[in-house]
This record gives C-alpha cells, sequence and structure tokens, in this order.
C-alpha cells in the first residue's frame, strides 16, 4: 500500500496548519478568517489519519469524523454570525468590528 | 520513485499551492475555491492512506456542504475586494514570531525521520481489507454516546444559525 513515510504527511500538516495561522492572522475579510480556521481544522485531520494509520488504530479515523461534524456546525453557526455582522457594520472588514477591542 | 511517493507530492504540491493561494487572493471568492482545492487533494491523501471513508465524507462533508455554504455566504452578501489597512498591530507583532514557531515545528519534525521510519514499516501491514466495515462498528459501539452527543450538538448548531440569522423582526 502507502510507502510515503508517515512524517512526509505530518511535515505537509505542519506546512498547510503553519499557511492557516498565517492566513489567520494576516487576512481582514471575516469570511476568509473563516476558511483560514476551517484549513486549520483540516490540516489537524490530515495529522489524525496519519498516526491513525502509523500506530493501525481506527480510533483516530473515529476523531476525524467528530472534528468534521462539529467543523459543519461550527460553520453553520460561524457564518450566521458573519450574516448579522455584515448586516449591522455593512462591511466586511473585520477592522470595522471593533466594540469589544481593547 | 514509486506511484504512491508521485500521488503524494503532486497532491501535496497542489494542496500548499492551494493554502497560498488563499493567503494571496484578494477576492473572498478566490480563496474559497482554492480552499476546496485543498479539501479534494486532502481527499486524495486520505485514499491514499487507506482512509476511504474519510475521503468521502471530506468531499461530500467539507467540499460539498461546507464550501457550499460559504460561496453562498459569499455570493449573499456580494462581497468584494479585500480593503487594504495597514496591518494591524497583532499581524505586526504576532504574525512574525507565529511564522518562526512554524519553522520550528516543521524543522522538529523533519529532524526526527526516525518516528517516520518506524511508522512507514507498521504502515506497510495495512489496516486490514475493510477498515470503513471497522470504522463504523468502533463508530456505533465504542464511541456511541459521544456520537449521540454530536447530534444534539448539530441540532443546538441549526437553532443557533436560525436565531442569529433570522434578526430583530
Amino acid at each position: 500500500m502507502s510507502a510515503v513515510p508517515i512524517s512526509y504527511y505530518l511535515v505537509l500538516s505542519a506546512i498547510l496548519f503553519g499557511l492557516g495561522v498565517i492566513a489567520f492572522v494576516f487576512k481582514r475579510n471575516i469570511i476568509t478568517i473563516f476558511m483560514a480556521i476551517e484549513l486549520m481544522l483540516n490540516a489537524v485531520n490530515l495529522a489524525f489519519v496519519a498516526f491513525a494509520r502509523a500506530h493501525n488504530q481506527l480510533d483516530g479515523l473515529v476523531f476525524v469524523f467528530f472534528v468534521i461534524v462539529v467543523a459543519a456546525a461550527e460553520a453553520a453557526v460561524g457564518l450566521a454570525i458573519v450574516i448579522t455582522i455584515a448586516q449591522n457594520r455593512q462591511s466586511l472588514n473585520i477592522e470595522r468590528v471593533n466594540l469589544l477591542k481593547f | 520513485m514509486s506511484v504512491p511517493f508521485i500521488l503524494f507530492f503532486v497532491f501535496a504540491g497542489i494542496a500548499v499551492a492551494g493554502a497560498v493561494l488563499l493567503i494571496v487572493a484578494r477576492e473572498p471568492i478566490h480563496s474559497a475555491l482554492s480552499l476546496i482545492l485543498v479539501m479534494v487533494s486532502l481527499a486524495v491523501l486520505y485514499l491514499l492512506l487507506g482512509a476511504e471513508f474519510i475521503a468521502a465524507v471530506q468531499i461530500i462533508v467539507y467540499a460539498g456542504a461546507i464550501m457550499v455554504l460559504f460561496v453562498f455566504v459569499i455570493m449573499l452578501l456580494n462581497a468584494g475586494v479585500e480593503e487594504r489597512t495597514d496591518w494591524s498591530k497583532l499581524a505586526k507583532y504576532a504574525g512574525l514570531p507565529l511564522a518562526g514557531f512554524l519553522l520550528i515545528e516543521l524543522a522538529y519534525w523533519l529532524a526526527r525521520p526516525a518516528a517516520g521510519m518506524t511508522a512507514a514499516l507498521h504502515a506497510a501491514r495495512g489496516m486490514g481489507a475493510a477498515p470503513t466495515r471497522a470504522l463504523s462498528e468502533m463508530l456505533f459501539r465504542d464511541y456511541l454516546f459521544p456520537f449521540e452527543a454530536t447530534s444534539i450538538l448539530i441540532l443546538i448548531a441549526i437553532l443557533g444559525a436560525l436565531v442569529l440569522a433570522k434578526g430583530d423582526e
């Protein structure tokens, strides 16, 4: 089957997670920031699957399933919040959402 | 160079390119499309790892449902080009240390190929003929309570989304 070492997958997962962090910090659009969170979740899922493969246990796959379910719920609520913010502020720029900013 | 290696490097490259495109793109819709690219190539990598069920769920739920929701919201809000403001203090002072942390993390994993080697030996044995069947047995026996709990979580998420999106009237 797969002859690719597991560490390759882990390095790819780390790269994707890092890019997700960079996108999360540097993007100014609320929806894009949300997508960066999804990217980080995907990177973690890849690490879960790789470790499940490495240890020959299926628990990691079950956890990926739960992560996907929680991500779906989070996307539904988060996008509803985004819609509310866009209606209230007439903008998707995160800089305009500064009511709680110190 | 065997076929799994070639497949891995091609789709890993596509995934990283999609993630970079997500950061570079100015229009949110371009970011969403590149994120779909990342998710589809990750599904191929899951297939390569022998997790067929997760690959199917990745395509159906992530690339299908969640990203359609994202694209739908982008269309609904008519999200245009991202406004360019001067970098926030958080981006300026936290971004660089975070990138450094990322590099340290990467170096840590790259410097320990031994862990990956033994893992590869494990992986060579394979997970058996039907991991999806074993996965379903595990999901509905060992993890039955978390499974039911996630259904309640989804119900609450539906209610929350309804209440938030409905507005005041």
